[in-house]
């Protein structure tokens, strides 16, 4: 187990910089998530910790150890890939002890690190088969046995649940979970499932356009997004926005929506006034059927019914909106419902997209 | 098959379908056939019983001679000698040349690559000539020794570019998770992709094998006496200014195809064989 230090990581191809500068510390035994969309940069990031990828700039310390330009080998770290990469040509036995067996451990020791992790992911029956005899969810299983029975410094994971399917993902989740528990291993997992992140995530490092946007618990970046892009990232069905102006309209705070319905703040916002601004609320912080002096009516557009709750897309002046509830009176709404939007659950971001 | 599924229009499609492969095969193998034929067709007979698919009686007279009383056994030895090296050697290069071409990048990689092709570029009756006049003074004309240089030099290339195309066949993935294991890139290189480019030695080795073991220009042209004389050179040797021995000519050809039958027997395995199932998600 170990610290993972990054500062100031630079990654160019040719002329194209990747990664413009990542300073990121990473705790021993904490379980961290980079999230993102593709081409982010965050499965460069993660190889270049595992020495997949050379540093263009700036310094990688494992365990306070600068390894800028040690080999794979000797940075003493874990990788579970996103295509399992099991040898075709190894049993699963001899796949999950090939690194054991290249460090000469002696025989008994081998066999008896490779049982307790097979006991530890249910692969005991499976032991002597070939990967292509094995099915997705046992190649995933075997991928990350090969990875637990080293005890490295750190485990490095490169999307290893999208090649599986929703429910096997959704168990697969949940194990690494376990096993992150049990161990107490310091963990660099890369994924563009916001879900994954939520729910795996010690701290999530949201990334973007190859600059981290923000760094925090996944509450933290739920409730409080840095910007709009980790505000849009996050969650499901995403934020909305509405795009206008802040203003004051005798004395009080008002935002105005680029050619909609004023809306009556119930504190200032800590934006200039008559500056350009955007508004954001939750699909699930968006109050249906409301009544009251700031009910705005809005047109339903579509109903969705997710079985765990509803969404339904809305119209509101010229913007479109949706909300999310759990409450199934609203599965045959039709025409135009009232809406409020809850002063304590609004975002909002400067110009430049910084939250305010 | 499951007899109810067969309409008549897919039985005419099947039984045509079966019909051209025979035809097929029948072609292809007909040259070899009437080789079989002759070299067990009696002297006596060879011009008495005009074209019959069978001889009337058979005999081994021909093999008889040519082991016995001619010098085949020396060019057999010879051929097996420059083929075997010349294979091994080429595959070998072609192998680590073809690795380096699939994954690394490297200052005069495209130079390279494009020298390669270059030399595919030439018909080799050109070359004839100056090799002769570059291998003299180094004593290697005559030698079986020159004949293995010559043949490597010009089986190099397409042997890389074939062994590259297995390679890239491979998922970078694998090697990487070997070097995190703790392999080193040669490490990596020989334990884990090797042995699942198998299929593209054995394909390699049977291709430069065969190019080799059949050719005929080169041995002709660096080679004179029956010393260092490849096999294809020897069969030259039954054609005399007066009369061609069919019958010893025909027998020495079949036994030239045993190696390279032998050889294919022992590298099917791995040419049918996919080994890389199973490595990633597919």
């Amino acid at each position: 187990m170990a610290s993972i230090d990054i500062s100031n990581i630079r990654k160019s191809y040719g002329i194209h910089p990747v990664l413009h500068g990542i300073d990121l510390e990473i705790r021993d035994g904490e379980f961290v998530v980079l999230v993102g969309p593709s081409g982010c940069g965050k499965s460069t990031l993660l190889r270049m910790i595992a020495g997949l990828e050379a540093v263009t700039d700036g310094e990688i310390r494992i365990a306070g150890k600068r390894v800028n330009d040690l080999a794979p080998k000797d940075r003493d770290i874990a990788m579970v890939f996103q295509s399992y990469a099991l040898y075709p040509h190894m049993s699963v036995a001899k796949n999950m002890s090939y690194s054991l067996r290249l460090r000469k451990m002696a025989k008994e020791k081998i066999a008896s690190v490779v049982a307790g992790a097979a006991t530890k992911l249910g692969l005991e029956p499976l032991m002597e088969r070939r990967p292509k005899a094995l099915s997705g969810g046992q190649r995933q299983r075997v991928a990350m046995g090969r990875a637990i029975v080293r005890e490295p410094k750190a485990f490095l994971f490169d999307e290893p649940l999208s090649n599986l399917d929703a429910r096997l993902r959704e168990q697969m989740r949940a194990e690494i979970k376990k096993l992150h528990k049990d161990l107490g291993a310091t963990s660099i997992y890369v994924t563009h499932d916001q879900i994954e992140a939520m729910t795996l995530a010690d701290r999530i490092v949201a990334m973007h356009g190859g600059i981290i946007q923000q760094v925090g618990s996944p509450l933290d970046l739920y409730d409080n997004p840095a910007n709009l892009f980790v505000a849009g990232f996050i969650g499901s069905p995403g934020m909305n926005f509405f795009e206008g102006r802040y203003i004051k309209l005798n004395g009080k705070s008002v935002f105005a929506p680029t050619g909609g319905v004023e809306l009556l703040l119930e504190a200032p916002a800590n934006l200039e006034e008559g500056s350009r601004a955007t508004l954001g609320i939750r699909p699930e912080h968006v109050v249906l059927g409301a009544d009251g002096p700031e009910a705005q009516m809005a047109a339903i557009d579509l109903v969705e019914p997710t079985g765990f709750g509803i969404i339904l897309h809305l119209t509101l002046g010229p913007v479109s909106l949706k909300a999310f509830t759990l409450d199934r009176r609203f599965l045959n709404a039709t025409g135009e419902i009232a809406v409020r939007l809850p002063g304590s659950h609004l975002h909002f971001f400067d110009e430049s997209g910084r939250k305010v | 098959m499951a007899g109810h599924s067969l309409t008549k229009g897919r039985v005419v499609a099947l039984l045509a379908h079966r019909l051209a492969i025979l035809a097929y095969v029948a072609f292809a193998l007909f040259p070899l056939y009437w080789l079989l034929k002759v070299s067990v067709t009696p002297n006596k007979l060879l011009y008495s019983e005009g074209i019959r698919m069978w001889p009337s009686q058979t005999s081994f007279e021909h093999f008889d001679f040519v082991l016995k009383h001619s010098e085949f056994p020396t060019f057999f030895k010879n051929s097996l000698i420059v083929a075997g090296s010349t294979a091994l050697i080429v595959t070998a290069l072609a192998s680590l040349a073809g690795y380096a071409l699939s994954r690394f990048s490297f200052r005069g990689k495209y130079w390279i690559v494009a020298l390669m092709l270059l030399t595919q570029m030439f018909p080799l009756v050109m070359l004839v000539a100056p090799i002769f006049k570059m291998l003299s003074p180094l004593g290697l004309t005559n030698s079986l020794t020159g004949l293995v240089i010559v043949y490597t030099a010009f089986n190099v290339p397409f042997a890389t570019f074939l062994m590259q195309s297995f390679f890239d066949g491979i998922p970078k993935d694998l090697e990487e998770a070997a070097m995190i294991d703790g392999a080193t890139q040669f490490g990596a290189f020989r334990q884990i992709i090797l042995p699942l480019t198998l299929p593209g030695i054995a394909a390699t080795l049977g291709f430069v094998f065969t190019a080799a073991w059949s050719e005929l220009l080169f041995s002709l042209m660096l080679i004179s006496g029956n010393a260092a004389a490849t096999f294809p050179v020897g069969l030259l040797s039954f054609v005399s200014k007066f009369s061609i021995d069919f019958g010893q000519m025909m027998a020495a050809g079949v036994m030239a195809l045993i190696p390279a039958c032998l050889f294919f027997l022992l590298i099917q395995r791995y040419l049918v064989q996919g080994l890389t199932a199973g490595a990633v998600k597919g």
